[in-house]
């Protein structure tokens, strides 16, 4: 399979931010036209196309708008989702810094089709400061022609965008977390139902897409639905952005048609892992994402592939590690993060993250105890599971299901280097260690 | 007495000190006025407002607290609920150069606990600490969405990417 550049065409260009390469490459045609379509056509257009959501859970995007009652007694906002904050993804802030009036015009026809309120919100991780004030600047040139603002190509809609700063919260880039956050409060996710569809943000029917996925409405507007389909696989349309990276030669995003193998997209175009070393294992789809062995890299990724391997696409954050990582450091370290991120809000993900990532810590630095093992797969199943769906859904967001995915993964796949350290004490011979334990400590 | 965690909320130094007067500057007042026009609400401005008073005050003191609390309505014990979820604000004054070294997966396979170990070593500091010239706070952070460049370091606002020990070196002296 060849790279493709669409979401990526203008990237490479000088000043690829500026409202005026956009303009030259066609940009803004798609807005101008959808505005003048019906909101429905252009939400069935996008049905047509079966965009699937970019962020992680895949979920069809005109069946999303669809969902969104006409008629609210309260206004419907867009939220744009540019949290990415999935270890191992980068694929937004790519867009933002360097495309970001694709983003944009997918707004201003989001907007439009689900019949938006005049303010829609960029939500994005407070880290990307430098994409922040890049949006900044590309928001004030779309005011200046008349893309934004009252009545939009002098059509009766009005739209203004806003950029809301995050302020470090993986948890923020779950969509009610995110809702919360925006209205100013702990990031916190909701008790779903109502989903945000009904009542989102301040009280009102509420559409939240990734970056990616907004970015892939002008293409469909523009091209057709045919067009998009023409990308992948039937139910895994489009381009897609893949973000590598982890012990591999040449990291980086890759535009392919939806449903390049991993083999294919590591090896291929990726350059393999470092001389000398053997592929181990690899994250297919973020931090949350299951791992797959050496052995299970011809599958395409795609939504539905990966999830039959019991895995997930996710946001397309594929994690390379080579046979030079030891699995348990890498397990431990993923552990901590979902300890350190989990909002507190529920008992089972509160404690068990910790649990998890203290247990992980023992193992790694030769303190593991003969029944850690059991103890990891007893205290997985209790805070939940992204694999087998009878022990998911103990708390209120995938955070913790997700959380148990590399762990309990890693743990069934490479058992044998689990019981290694528990009986030798150490790292299996040949694996190094990155944390220093006299360090360790204080980390 | 046993010493107090440095985040307890009843610390005696998390009250404001009724002596200190904190107040944005004009330019300031004007950037929080115009965040009010973009919310429906004055209390979702309650982020970008902190924002702005860590950008002037560098950290959010149980002043600052107070005062950001009482311009948007809200009380101090809301106002640093959503302080100490969020990992950005500073609860604590930190150096000139805040320097943050991600060592989640990606960046850690590329040796970031290296780079990490190194600059606290360098500085003379334990991580999280501030060196004693208020010059640089060394933290560790989570996943920065740079993992394609690991390892990463971010200066204040600014992304560092594609890092080794000499290359921080070379930072840290341009730092200065």
């Amino acid at each position: 399979m060849e790279p493709i550049r669409i979401l990526t065409a203008n990237i490479d260009k000088p000043n690829s931010a500026s409202i005026d390469v956009y303009l030259g490459a066609g940009g803004y045609k798609a807005a101008e036209k959808a505005l003048t379509m019906k909101p429905e056509e252009i939400t069935q257009l996008v049905k047509d196309s079966e965009l699937r959501g970019r962020g992680g859970a895949g979920f069809p995007t005109g069946a999303k708008w669809s969902f969104v009652p006409k008629n609210a007694p309260k206004p419907t906002y867009l939220l744009c989702n540019a949290d990415e904050s999935e270890p191992g993804t980068f694929k937004d802030r790519l867009l933002i810094e360097r495309n970001p009036h694709l983003l944009i015009e997918g707004m201003i026809i989001a907007a439009y089709a689900i019949g938006s309120c005049p303010m829609s919100y960029i939500y994005i991780r407070g880290e990307f400061h430098y994409g922040s004030t890049v949006l900044e600047a590309a928001l004030a040139e779309a005011r200046q022609r008349g893309y934004l603002g009252k009545h939009v190509f002098g059509s009766g809609f009005d739209l203004d965008i806003t950029v809301a700063r995050g302020a470090g919260a993986y948890i923020c880039g779950e969509e009610t977390g995110l809702i919360e956050s925006l209205e100013g409060h702990r990031g916190q996710p909701r008790v779903k139902p109502p989903f945000p569809a009904i009542i989102g943000v301040f009280g009102g029917p509420t559409v939240v897409q990734n970056v990616e996925t907004l970015a892939c409405v002008p293409l469909i507007v523009n091209n057709g639905a045919d067009w998009f389909k023409s990308f992948g696989t039937p139910k895994n349309t489009g381009p897609k952005l893949y973000c590598v990276s982890g012990t591999v030669r040449k990291p980086g995003v890759y535009e392919f048609p939806m449903g390049i193998t991993i083999r294919e997209l590591i090896f291929d175009h990726c350059g393999g892992v470092p001389e000398g070393r053997k592929l181990k294992a690899v994250i297919p789809g973020g931090a949350s994402a299951p791992m797959l062995t050496a052995d299970e890299i011809d599958i395409p990724l795609n939504f539905d592939a990966l999830m039959k391997a019991g895995s997930m696409l996710g946001s397309a954050g594929i994690i390379v590690l080579d046979d030079s990582v030891c699995l348990v450091e890498a397990a431990w370290r993923l552990a901590k993060f979902f300890a350190h991120e989990s909002c507190g809000q529920c008992t089972p993900c509160r404690e068990g993250t910790n649990w998890m990532e203290t247990i992980l810590d023992r193992i790694e630095r030769g303190g593991g105890r003969p029944g850690d093992v059991d103890n990891l797969y007893d205290i997985a199943s209790n805070i939940g599971s992204v694999v087998d769906l009878k022990d998911s859904g103990k708390s209120l967001c995938a955070l913790g299901d997700a959380a148990t995915g590399p762990v309990m993964s890693s743990v069934r796949k490479f058992r044998d280097e689990y019981q290694y350290h528990i009986e030798h004490k150490s790292c299996l011979p040949g694996t190094r260690r990155n944390r220093r334990l006299d360090m360790a400590a204080a980390h | 007495m046993a010493e107090l965690h440095p985040d307890n909320p009843y610390a005696p130094d998390r009250f404001p000190d009724p002596k200190s007067h904190v107040e944005f500057p004009p330019e300031a007042r004007q950037r929080f006025e115009h965040i009010l026009t973009r919310y429906p609400n004055s209390e979702a401005a309650l982020l970008p407002t902190l924002h702005l008073a860590q950008e002037v005050w560098g950290w959010i003191s149980p002043e600052v607290v107070h005062y950001v609390g009482s311009l948007l309505d809200l009380s101090p014990a809301t106002v640093f609920g959503v302080v100490s979820f969020y990992n950005m604000y500073n609860q604590r004054p930190v150096g000139k150069y805040h320097v943050q070294v991600c060592t989640n997966l990606s960046c850690m396979v590329n040796r970031a606990y290296d780079i990490y170990d190194h600059v606290c070593a360098k500085l003379g500091v334990n991580p999280g600490a501030t060196t004693p010239d208020g010059r640089y706070t060394v933290t560790e952070v989570e996943c920065l969405g740079s993992c394609g460049t690991a390892p990463v370091v971010q200066v204040n606002n600014d992304y560092h990417e594609n890092m080794d020990v000499q290359k921080v070196d070379a930072l840290l002296q341009r730092l200065k």
